[in-house]
């Protein structure tokens, strides 16, 4: 299975960069223009490798998540662990939105790293995925003290990285470098709908 | 408390994103990047040294550029550098630059191995984690070199921590997928099968995608993992989901697990210890049954999660295909999903049910479905969703309702999407010449294909219509008027133009009668579309001017003015000028005798695999056209070839064109009767370790030797190297038959030995004497060899005739073959070239010493009733492979040897024939009855001779023919 989706490329195999943002660009064109109500399964064309791979999708308000897999992968599993990805996201961001993805694409990167691992799925169970992010958000937040230490002594430093302003100040959205997208196109605080998230206990 | 508080991170890398965002035009924002690019460099390259911070935000801002489609060409040492780092954030952040920017064949990789190294011996289990993902992403060879003999290691030992076992699972599989060679089997490999017993169910998904890919290419090294994936399926399906903590997905238990299990036991057949089988089927049994069951929730994550889990488990009823129980109920499911309003559903079940219609269980369920799928092709907003009921149409289509779909499909045409018109002109082609009864039909359609989508139709569609109606002189007088009636419409697509050119150029003579249809009438119209058309068209028309001036010497001042003009003589383009020059000069000069000689009708084509199948496999490659299609093609291959088929093989070479050249100037000379070069290699057996051993039979020989139960001339078998031709008479128990050894290649055949090899049961029962052949076949030539036969006694088995022979050139040879096992220098006999093997079943069957006897209807039957002991009688009813044709049937059983009696059977659908079999020691008289059930597609045959193994072999032996 080889994967990506439409904020960041996870793995695309042998692709120049070029590629892959023609790949990230007609993938969008493909699927941007879907009706609502059709299939979440789009054939695969020479670009993402032949007809061995298909796109599948979800569509989240004005967020697409589109996996690209090899037929090793059920089709209804992918959408499900796109559900799962984006359940994971709102646990892990508080009722995520676009923005966070904009502002964290490190740690978005980090949470799909936990469920997909050289294109191949790793970890399904949301509970398990949390404890790794937050595990590694703790381990984070000890090197930052030590940093506090540092910023101490040097003075150097402003309180960087501690309090941070607060991300949501912008208020156009911009796509990336999707040139079809009307540009700054104000939508506000538009958070990402999940639909019926359950209480994970 | 949130995993990620909003307000942590980088204050200036969130500073930079907002610019970025502010910027109002693509020239703003390159501007603005190219600034922090300035920035970011002078940081790197300047005197004082960056700490972790500055250095993890600075990589995230690069990395944040080449999200947006820039190229970052700076920054990946930076990136190394944090890999060493003691710190979390630090070393995550360069593993993920690493991961993201840095391609396979960097440079840097050695450096980054050597941190990888670092922090696998860490034993940390972050670190650990972050190292495996990395070379998982990364995934190139040197890291596979690197690290594929560490991984397993880590993956079986028994401190290792889950989420590293899970990790380590999925790093060896990427391994494996990039370099299978690099990865060692071993000890290891048990160990990991029993990772699916494991407590934790994350490094059991994991395990199991990785024994998934491990099992497909060393099946026996896995073959345990059937029986444990059954148990832990068995355990998952059947417990109370409250078992699986948190692995239950909307109260589905353990959906992705259930589904890499089910993928799993689908690289195997059917388990073999029948408590494993039936704990199985009990599993499919439960998760069909749960499909029935109303929904415990009404979300959609909770009915796709259990369909996820119910189509894996219809895939693995498919893929076993032994359960008819199973596959009708998973046809039942899926039909139900054809309906659903779930659109995800209809497209899944359509996908599935294409693999199920090529089961023999299922296909006839299967077609009950057609009207639903033709209305999906109809009313489906979805292309994704009207592709699936192409695919499926195309695959639930035989005999029966072969004309529907291919009128649905033509209809559909008219509004397809584009995209895939080509696609289903290709399918409608071939349908329509695979079960054509009735060659008009197949004409007519074809002609339609043209008429609706003409720019779709690609040059092998036409080729092969034009093949075709060469081949059989019924269908030409019928295709010559239809071309002519089609050809005027005011407004007609150019292949149409090339169709009727060809056709009427070659057939004409067959309409010219119609005064409506004259020849000049003939010529006018196809003049009237000649200025409209390209090049390639207009010399094909030239040439059917000249064959209009030997059919229809009326004609020939008319066309030779138009030759001469000077739109033709002075053309400039080449090929039109030389074709006009040469026949003005040709029709001028030749008498009436030549011109009838060179312009003669076309030679009939060779038969062979439609090149249309080739053009839609390698469209849509191999896995779409079936292995079970591809045996019911093979089969039903000769019955629209006639009495006379050559063997078909599966061939991918395209049918040379017949189209520029209708006189075959220039050209090769018609091709001999005979397969093209088949995929070949395949046949030869180069790999033998020892030149005297025999080699297997070559696939494909078990039906070319049934084509020759009711013939004795024809080839026998043909690869790039070698052509066998049999050409047999028989008498009496006596007989004898020519082999014919052909040398394809332009180089010496060296040690020719063919043998014939007969079983010592076969040899007391058949005595067969033959003369060495000279064993140097020169390029080019063929040699032949006299078989003398007698039948001592009746018969079952069929002799082997094996050839050994040695090549001069290594070059002929197919080159799939690696280079090194032709010339391993541990096989000195080899040097003089590439020795070759091959064997094939020698089509000398009991029925050839059939006597036919003609006997009155009365005789018949008292002979009939005389044979009534139940060891006397043999029967076997069987389902018709081949099209139900009187006059071929009638062929085959007079080829079979037996006289056919008309009249003697009340029904007079039925065929009965009569005659004996002689053998040295004996003579058995033989009665036969063939009685063919055309709604149905059914024949039943009965045989009745005084000897129960004749009636045995020759019901055998004539079953196979229908």
């Amino acid at each position: 299975c080889l994967c990506c989706d439409t904020w960041s490329t996870v793995q695309c195999d042998f692709q120049s960069e070029d590629t892959q943002q023609q790949i990230i660009r007609e993938t969008f064109h493909l699927v941007s223009k879907r009706d609502e109500n059709v299939c979440n399964f789009l054939e695969g064309g020479l670009l993402i490798g032949g007809s061995d791979n298909k796109l599948i999708y979800r569509h989240y308000a004005t967020l697409y998540f589109v996996f690209c897999v090899d037929s090793s992968e059920s089709e209804l599993g992918i959408l499900d662990l796109i559900q799962v990805f984006v359940e994971t996201l709102d646990k892990c961001f508080e009722n995520v939105c676009e923005l966070d993805l904009i502002f964290h694409v490190d740690k978005v990167h980090n949470i799909l790293a936990e469920m997909v691992m050289g294109g191949m799925v790793l970890e399904t169970n949301m509970n398990e995925i949390v404890t790794q992010i937050d595990a590694q958000n703790k381990l984070e937040k000890s090197e930052q003290i030590v940093y506090t230490g540092l910023f101490c002594i040097s003075q150097d430093f402003s309180q960087a990285g501690l309090a941070g302003a607060p991300a949501r100040a912008v208020s156009a959205v911009k796509n990336m470098n999707l040139p079809e997208i009307p540009r700054n196109i104000n939508i506000g605080d538009i958070s990402i709908k999940v639909p019926n998230l359950p209480s994970f206990k | 408390m949130p995993a990620v508080s909003k307000g942590d991170g980088m204050r200036g890398l969130a500073v930079f994103i907002s610019d970025i965002r502010n910027c109002k035009s693509k020239e703003a924002e390159i501007k603005r990047i190219n600034k922090e690019l300035a920035n970011i460099r002078s940081k790197f390259k300047g005197d004082k040294a960056l700490d972790g911070y500055s250095k993890k935000k600075y990589v995230c801002k690069l990395l944040f550029i080449f999200l947006l489609g820039h190229d970052i060409d700076f920054g990946h040492m930076e990136a190394v550098n944090l890999l060493s780092s003691n710190r979390y954030t630090e070393k995550q952040i360069g593993y993920l630059f690493i991961s993201v920017l840095v391609n396979s064949n960097s440079e840097l990789i050695r450096l980054i191995n050597n941190a990888i190294k670092n922090d696998l011996a860490s034993r940390n289990p972050t670190f650990m984690g972050l190292a495996l993902h990395c070379i998982a992403n990364v995934g190139s060879r040197e890291m596979a070199e690197a690290f594929a003999g560490e991984i397993p290691k880590i993956l079986v030992a028994g401190d290792t921590m889950d989420s590293v076992k899970q990790s380590a699972a999925l790093c060896l599989l990427r391994l494996y997928r990039t370099s299978p060679d690099l990865v060692p089997m071993g000890d290891w490999t048990s160990r990991v099968v029993h990772l699916l017993n494991d407590q934790h169910l994350g490094v059991v998904t994991a395990a199991t995608s990785l024994i998934t890919t491990l099992a497909q290419k060393n099946p026996e090294e896995f073959k345990t993992s059937v029986s444990l994936a059954v148990s832990r399926l068995s355990r998952i399906v059947t417990s109370a989901s409250t078992d699986l903590q948190d692995y239950t997905y909307y109260f589905v238990p353990a959906p992705w697990l259930s589904v890499k299990l089910l993928r799993l036991l689908q690289c195997y057949p059917p388990p073999e210890d029948p408590a494993v089988r039936g704990r199985l089927t009990e599993c499919l049994e439960t998760i069909l049954n749960k499909a029935q069951e109303p929904p415990k929730s009404k979300k959609v994550q909770h009915s796709n999660a259990k369909n996820a889990v119910l189509f894996e488990a219809i895939s693995l009823i498919i893929h076993h295909d032994s359960e008819p129980n199973l596959l009708v109920r998973a046809c039942n499911q899926l039909g139900q999903f054809l309906q659903h309003r779930e659109t995800n559903l209809r497209y899944l079940a359509l996908e599935s049910m294409c693999t199920l219609a090529s089961s023999e269980f299922s296909h006839e369920a299967v077609k009950t479905h057609i009207e639903t799928v033709t209305n999906a092709l109809k009313t489906e907003r979805d292309v994704s969703v009207r592709q699936r009921a192409v695919d499926l149409l195309y695959a639930m289509c035989d005999r029966s309702n072969a004309q529907q779909i291919v009128a649905e499909m033509l209809s559909y045409l008219e509004t397809a999407d584009y995209s895939i018109r080509e696609e289903i002109v290709l399918k409608v082609a071939i349908l329509a010449e695979k079960y054509a009864v009735d060659y008009t039909w197949y004409v007519d359609t074809i002609l339609n294909l043209i008429r609706i989508a003409g720019d779709y139709v690609s040059e092998e569609v036409w080729y092969r219509v034009i093949q075709i109606v060469i081949n059989r002189d019924d269908v030409q007088g019928y295709a010559a008027k239809t071309v002519f009636e089609a050809l005027q419409a005011p407004a007609c697509h150019e292949n149409l133009v090339k169709v009727g050119g060809y056709i009427l150029g070659e057939f004409g003579n067959l309409i010219a009668g119609d005064p409506r249809s004259s020849p000049l009438i003939q010529f006018n119209l196809l003049h009237s579309k000649f200025h409209l058309c390209s090049v390639p068209t207009r010399a094909l028309l030239l040439s059917t001017y000249i064959k209009f001036v030997n059919l229809f010497p009326e004609v020939k001042t008319t066309i030779q003015d138009v030759l001469r003009s000077d739109s033709q003589l002075k053309n400039a383009d080449v090929e039109l000028q030389q074709r006009a020059v040469e026949y003005l000069r040709l029709s001028t000069v030749a008498s009436t005798d030549i011109l009838a000689t060179v312009l003669e009708e076309m030679p009939p084509f060779p038969e062979r695999e439609s090149s249309i199948l080739a053009k839609l496999k390698k469209k849509k490659g191999p896995s779409t056209v079936t292995d079970l299609e591809e045996a019911k093609r093979e089969r039903s291959a000769d019955i629209n070839g006639g009495p006379e088929p050559a063997p078909a093989s599966a061939s991918a070479t395209s049918t040379p064109s017949p189209s520029a050249d209708l006189l075959g100037l220039g050209a090769a000379p018609p091709a001999p009767v005979g397969p093209p070069p088949s995929s070949g290699g395949l046949l030869v057996d180069v790999f033998s370790d020892s030149p005297s051993a025999v080699a297997p039979l070559a696939p494909g020989s078990e039906d070319n030797f049934a084509r020759f139960v009711c013939k004795n001339n024809g080839v026998l078998f043909e690869n790039q190297l070698l052509q066998i031709g049999l050409k047999s008479e028989f008498r009496q128990n006596l007989g004898r038959m020519f082999i014919f050894y052909g040398n394809k290649t332009s180089t010496q055949f060296l040690s020719f030995t063919p043998t014939l090899i007969c079983s010592d049961d076969l040899r007391a029962n058949l005595s067969l004497q033959t003369k060495p052949v000279d064993p140097t076949v020169d390029g080019g030539a063929q040699v032949q060899q006299v078989v003398n036969i007698e039948c001592v006694s009746d018969f079952t088995e069929a002799p082997v005739l094996n050839i050994q022979f040695r090549t001069l050139h290594p070059a002929l040879v197919d080159r799939t073959v690696p280079s090194d096992r032709q010339w391993s220098p541990a096989r000195p006999w080899r040097y003089g070239g590439t020795f070759q093997n091959v064997s094939v079943k020698l089509p000398i069957t009991l029925n050839k010493f059939f006597q036919p006897t003609e006997m009155a209807s009365q005789d018949f039957f008292q002979r009939w009733k005389q044979l009534s002991n139940p060891q006397q009688e043999v029967q076997n009813i069987f389902k018709a492979k081949h099209p139900m044709d009187t006059e071929i049937t009638k062929a085959k059983i007079i080829g079979f040897g037996s006289a056919l009696l008309e009249e003697v059977d009340p029904n007079p659908a039925n065929f009965v024939g009569a005659g004996i079999i002689h053998t040295k020691t004996t003579q058995i008289g033989c009665l036969l009855r063939l009685e063919p059930n055309l709604q149905a597609q059914m024949y039943r045959l009965t045989l009745r001779t005084s000897k129960e193994t004749v009636s045995q072999r020759l019901c055998e032996l004539l079953s196979e023919q229908f």
